[in-house]
């Protein structure tokens, strides 16, 4: 019985956690993938949270020690965020913390990320929509 | 030549018709049902806690914040109370275009209700905590008018206010040591923000109609909202775009936009929010200094804040809830009705320093009448008991076991 539980919480943990790396973003000059996971699921209007970003490289291997940084906007409305997230951890196995997002009105967004690691530099666009 | 004339005219009466005429509401879809629950003050949170102020949630200061509320003596000519300009019959407005007090305050006076959800208090954010907010006017030569000192002084001067303070925060503090007095004024912000976060919006009409909307209540709909009242409401989370900033269950994002309101003539523009945000990370009383109560200083909102040129002429979007009774509207108190504020958003106009976040709506007057009474549907008594919305009586204690009996 006990098993048949953790058996059934492990296979909600694990589509959970495929709900965001599901998808996944290749850096505009092919250099990294992005994923990422946000402790806030679903997404909503007007609250702080944190995403742990995933970075890989070309050939799927987790991207450590890496440099990153993020800003975002929505590109219709021709403004930011409206605070400025920062990326305070860097986890491990090519995950990195990134705290303080938060999206002030329904619509498309886009969030940008920097990431110097591996000797190479690139930027990956990832679409959000509220 | 005259059957020419008769259709030009018949042509204008039919173009001016369409003009006036009021739109007929649209079936609900699933979807628009999820942006109306969203609003609904059924999806209002519980009110977080203040880690910075360690008595916001203590009935003893709310009870001396009540009294301090309303007390006058707080002030360099002993005639004006925060309730001077946060008058609780005008949903703690004024009806001025500025706070008019020992002098004229540079802003229109804004509400008070819902404010404890806000991170950011002011229209420009200059504070990050409904205590350290109710600090700012005491010292502001054209509102209280007062020192710390001063106002610390009332403290001492009051038996009764300080034997809830001793209660509460420990011995009174030495009226010659400057650090004690900025503990003590702190503590009295605290105090005062106890009582404000008891000031909350209550439902209203619009609630109950999405209740029905959501019960699939056909009558029930038709009893509480009219045809233009439900039109308007169509278009404030559709074509009038409202909902981009008044959003959420308060219908306030509680961000910083700039939507091009021109100041009074002969006044220079507000910068707005890109002062208000050197202002609040310089500030002694912010969430990251001395006198707050979080000793692991934990403020994700100062540390993750935003600065740069969109914040020029920036300022807070308010709650649109409980909008009668508080005109003028706008920082400055610019526009002196709902309709003509409207009528402002349909023409979105250039910015007169940094850039207008809104576009052109291109509705017509029969629509901004229908979203005007849709936003009267907003307004109802507040969720909090009767006792607070006036000046405490001596025997406030007795009366208070009164009301909990009814």
């Amino acid at each position: 019985m006990i098993g048949k539980t953790l058996s059934a919480l492990a296979l909600c943990l694990l589509l959970g956690s495929a709900q965001t790396d599901d998808v996944s973003w290749t850096s505009q000059r092919g250099f990294f993938v992005v994923s990422y996971q946000s402790e806030l699921e679903p997404l909503q209007i007007n609250r702080l949270h944190a995403w742990v970003l995933h970075i890989e490289n070309a050939a799927g291997e987790a991207v450590v020690g890496a440099q990153v940084e993020a800003s975002g906007g929505m590109p219709v409305h021709n403004h930011g965020l409206p605070t400025r997230p920062r990326v305070t951890a860097e986890i491990g196995n090519g995950d990195y913390r990134l705290d303080g997002i938060r999206f002030h009105m329904a619509g498309e967004w886009e969030i940008t990320i920097s990431i110097s690691g591996d000797d190479k530099t690139d930027m990956v666009v990832v679409a959000v929509t509220l | 030549m005259k059957g020419f004339a008769l259709l030009a005219l018949l042509a204008m009466v039919i173009a001016l018709s369409w003009y006036n005429w009021p739109a007929t509401p649209a079936p609900w879809t699933d979807a628009k049902v999820e942006i109306l629950k969203s609003l609904s003050i059924d999806s209002l949170e519980p009110l977080p806690g203040d880690p910075t102020n360690a008595v916001a949630d203590d009935p003893r200061a709310a009870e001396l914040g009540h009294a301090l509320f309303f007390d006058a003596r707080l002030s360099a000519n002993g005639s004006i109370s925060c309730s001077t300009c946060h008058q609780p019959e005008r949903r703690f407005t004024d009806g001025l275009a500025k706070g008019q007090a020992i002098g004229t305050s540079k802003r229109n006076t804004p509400s008070i209700v819902g404010t404890a959800y806000s991170p950011w208090l002011y229209w420009d954010g200059r504070r990050d905590s409904q205590w350290s907010q109710a600090l700012s006017p005491l010292e502001d030569s054209n509102e209280h008018g007062t020192t710390r000192s001063q106002v610390v002084g009332v403290l001492l001067d009051d038996p009764a206010y300080g034997e809830t303070y001793r209660e509460m925060f420990g011995d009174l503090p030495d009226p010659t040591n400057d650090e004690a007095i900025n503990t003590a004024f702190a503590n009295m912000g605290k105090a005062i923000a106890a009582y404000e976060r008891l000031l909350q919006a209550g439902p209203s009409r619009f609630d109950a109609y999405v209740a029905a909307v959501v019960a699939g209540d056909d009558t029930k709909q038709a009893e509480l909202y009219s045809d233009d009242e439900v039109v308007g409401l169509q278009l404030f989370i559709g074509a009038a775009n409202c909902t981009q900033c008044h959003n959420g269950p308060l219908f306030a994002n509680n961000e910083f936009h700039n939507t091009g309101v021109i100041s009074f003539p002969g006044e220079l523009p507000d910068k707005g929010r890109a002062i208000g945000v050197r202002e609040v990370t310089a500030n002694v009383f912010s969430c990251d200094g001395p006198y707050s109560d979080d000793s692991n200083r934990v403020c994700p909102e100062l540390e993750y804040v935003r600065t740069g040129p969109e914040l020029i002429a920036a300022f807070r979007t308010p709650s649109l809830r409980n909008l009668e009774n508080t005109a003028p509207f706008m920082h400055k108190g610019q526009i002196a009705t709902l309709f003509a504020v409207l009528e402002h958003y349909n023409e979105a106009p250039l910015a007169m320093i940094g850039h207008n976040e809104a576009k052109p709506l291109k509705l017509r007057d029969s629509d901004l009448r229908q979203l005007e009474a849709f936003l009267f549907t907003l307004s109802a008594p507040l969720a909090t008991d009767e006792l607070w919305l006036r000046a405490p009586s001596i025997d406030i204690a007795n009366d208070r076991g009164q009301s909990e009996q009814r």
